[in-house]
């Protein structure tokens, strides 16, 4: 039967939705909060599993062409899949720990996801603006968690207000192009020979709802903010599976919808990579809050990641892919670490002066935060050094030197700002207020092995990874 | 007739919006947007779009118009006699009287540059509530599921945020 077939082809987003709405039955029927936490973990391993299997199976599109499926598509599951679990199994002992442990969170965070998988799945742009809504309002709730802290309520009002506003630019934009084509089919306006002013508006404005999206300069001003007032771990999950789940939809629009306009939106992108990554680096220079100074590091890879689209071949777009993944090991590891300080109590452990000597206290702790960091910076063996490698490279194979020259530099200047943790973690003595750290749960700390030990895996053998990427030809041009 | 009726609506919707933002009461602004909304409707309907029109009214005209008003109410109940009190018959007379004059400038103006509407058989076909049906159920059928749990994810978000205080719902 076709349809039963059809199915198969959206599984992890069936999955995840049914896990969403079981878990708010759940939530509703028991006051255990741990069933709601293993019900999500348990959806979200099969998802997981389910996605990686998706990457071998065929390709094509689905329920009216609707769905796009395989190869890029799937990966971006992959990564949204991967950014959720280790979120989701960090979040539980964090919430605890700060006395914020409440079921509610799972059901958003799975809903959140839904609207990932959706996006990254999308052939169609009704289909993106409702998996960026279902994302976005799931995520709007989530960084509103912390009500009884100015910060949070902050966070979550800005953010509202400002993915409200970037929505508008979105959805502008692709009226624009529904006008100037006659269709939401990214095929359909790949297709469209009168290119106008209004195709041309519409192109911008998408343009803009997803720099804004993936937080690139200057459409960044909402990052720190909700990064810093939003719980450690959700902001981990924000960070990594959305905009993940962002970076594969840009792919998929550019490569399929827009593909004979390419010299034009490589040339904006070329200029907004720069911004990204130059102001990005620098504001993160000058933080003295390590959530805030992840905020604006995740700006700077964005940049990064944005000179792979400024390239944009298939080979950029597979290291764009890798460069993601990488990410996202790295991020919800380093925020994970963050998170565990934090729930020390006694000093503000989001500071980074309060950092000294913790790194001898819980060794492990200090370990992984050093490899985490290390993967940031871009230093071999760790994946980050590949995925930036390859993204460089990408470029370079496209003649964008000055730009390729810009990263390198930024990346350098990224070092001061990384290390600065570590040095403060291992190098200065404890002054004043003596903290002795509580020991984190094994599944905490086993969840932080397990990124670090993939961080490294992938760093030093990419070569199954990156070969399987490039045969996506799907998003090749 | 159809002309006529669409000048009316189109002009009715135009004086009421201009009207909604100019007023200085926030219940006068708010019944402007109930003509708004309902001239807009009928203009739905002249263009066969009987559901949509159908849909404005419901939901835009009634749901959402009495949840406007219900928080202008909360908000600011003393303006509520300021529009009873304001209201007089020589007003309302003088609205439509203008708006009719207004429609008739318009006609004259639509009808030499030709901007009036066309319906082709076409529309006739799609703005039915079977056409529209039709397309939700095949073409957009995964759309409307995704709505579904976008809808639920924002009513559980909803309550999440609007519940005072984290109760003691943590377990040990």
């Amino acid at each position: 039967m076709e349809s039963a077939n059809e199915l198969l082809t959206i599984l992890p987003v069936i999955i995840i939705g049914t896990a969403g709405l079981l878990v708010m039955m759940v939530d509703a029927f028991t006051e255990n909060s741990r069933t709601a936490y293993w019900i999500t973990v348990l959806f979200s391993a099969i998802g997981l599993a389910v996605s990686v299997n998706s990457l071998f199976g065929p390709t094509g599109t689905s329920f009216y062409n609707m769905i796009a499926y395989g190869g890029t598509a799937a990966f971006g599951a992959v990564l949204v899949m991967t950014g959720t679990l280790f979120s989701v199994m960090l979040t539980r002992e964090y919430l605890e720990k700060t006395g914020r442990h409440i079921a509610e969170v799972y059901s958003m965070m799975l809903f959140a996801t839904f609207g990932m998988l959706v996006l990254v799945q999308s052939n169609n742009l009704v289909t993106l603006f409702l998996g960026i809504e279902t994302m976005s309002i799931s995520l709007y709730v989530l960084a509103g968690l912390v009500k009884d802290e100015k910060k949070g309520v902050e966070a979550a009002l800005k953010y509202f207000l400002l993915g409200a506003f970037s929505t508008g630019f979105l959805l502008y934009g692709i009226a624009l192009l529904y006008g100037a084509s006659g269709s939401t089919f990214l095929v359909d306006i790949a297709a469209t020979d009168e290119k106008g002013l209004i195709y041309w508006a519409g192109v911008a404005l998408l343009l803009v709802g997803f720099f804004f999206k993936v937080s690139a300069v200057p459409f960044h001003m909402w990052t720190p903010d909700v990064y810093q007032g939003a719980p450690t771990t959700i902001t981990a999950f924000m960070a990594t599976a959305s905009k993940a789940a962002g970076f594969v939809a840009f792919i998929l629009v550019l490569s399929r919808a827009l593909p004979d306009v390419r010299a034009e939106w490589s040339d904006v992108i070329w200029l907004f990579a720069i911004f990204t990554m130059v102001i990005g680096n620098i504001l993160a220079l000058v933080q003295d809050n390590v959530k805030r100074m992840l905020a604006y590091s995740s700006i700077a890879h964005a940049g990064y990641v944005l000179i792979g689209f400024a390239a944009a071949t298939g080979a950029a777009y597979s290291a764009i892919l890798f460069y993601l993944f990488a990410y996202t090991l790295m991020n919800v590891g380093a925020f994970g670490i963050v998170a565990y300080y934090e729930w020390n109590k006694g000093l503000d452990f989001t500071e980074i002066k309060n950092y000294a000597g913790l790194g001898y206290q819980q060794p492990l702790m200090g370990v992984l935060m050093s490899v985490f960091l290390f993967s940031m910076v871009g230093i071999p063996p760790f994946a980050g050094f590949i995925g930036k490698y390859r993204v460089f490279a990408a470029a370079i194979d496209e003649g964008l030197i000055s730009l390729v020259i810009v990263g390198v530099l930024a990346s350098a200047a990224s070092v001061y700002y990384y290390i600065r943790v570590l040095v403060y973690l291992y190098m200065k003595e404890d002054e004043g207020a003596q903290v002795t750290l509580v020991k984190p749960g094994m599944l905490y700390s086993v969840t932080l092995v397990i990124l670090a030990v993939l961080t490294l895996y992938f760093g030093i053998n990419p070569g199954s990874l990156t070969d399987l990427l490039l045969s996506f030809k799907d998003a090749a041009y | 007739m159809e002309i006529y009726l669409f000048i009316l609506f189109a002009t009715l919707a135009v004086a009421a919006a201009v009207g909604m933002i100019t007023s200085k009461d926030t219940v006068n602004s708010a019944l402007f947007l109930v003509v708004n909304l309902i001239s807009v409707a009928g203009i739905f309907l002249l263009l066969r779009a009987q559901f949509l029109a159908v849909i404005q009214i419901l939901v835009y005209g009634g749901a959402i118009m009495v949840l406007f008003l219900f928080v202008i109410m909360l908000l600011n109940l003393s303006s509520e006699e300021n529009m009873i009190s304001r209201f007089s018959v020589k007003y309302a007379i003088a609205f439509l009287l203008g708006v009719v004059v207004l429609s008739q400038l318009l006609y004259a103006i639509a009808s030499v540059t030709g901007t009036l509407p066309y319906v082709s058989p076409e529309m006739e076909r799609v703005g039915t509530v079977e056409a529209l049906g039709d397309a939700l159920f095949s073409t957009y059928m995964l759309p409307v599921l995704v709505t579904a749990i976008l809808l639920t994810a924002a009513v559980v978000g909803a309550i999440l945020l609007a519940q005072r205080k984290f109760s003691g719902k943590e377990n040990k």
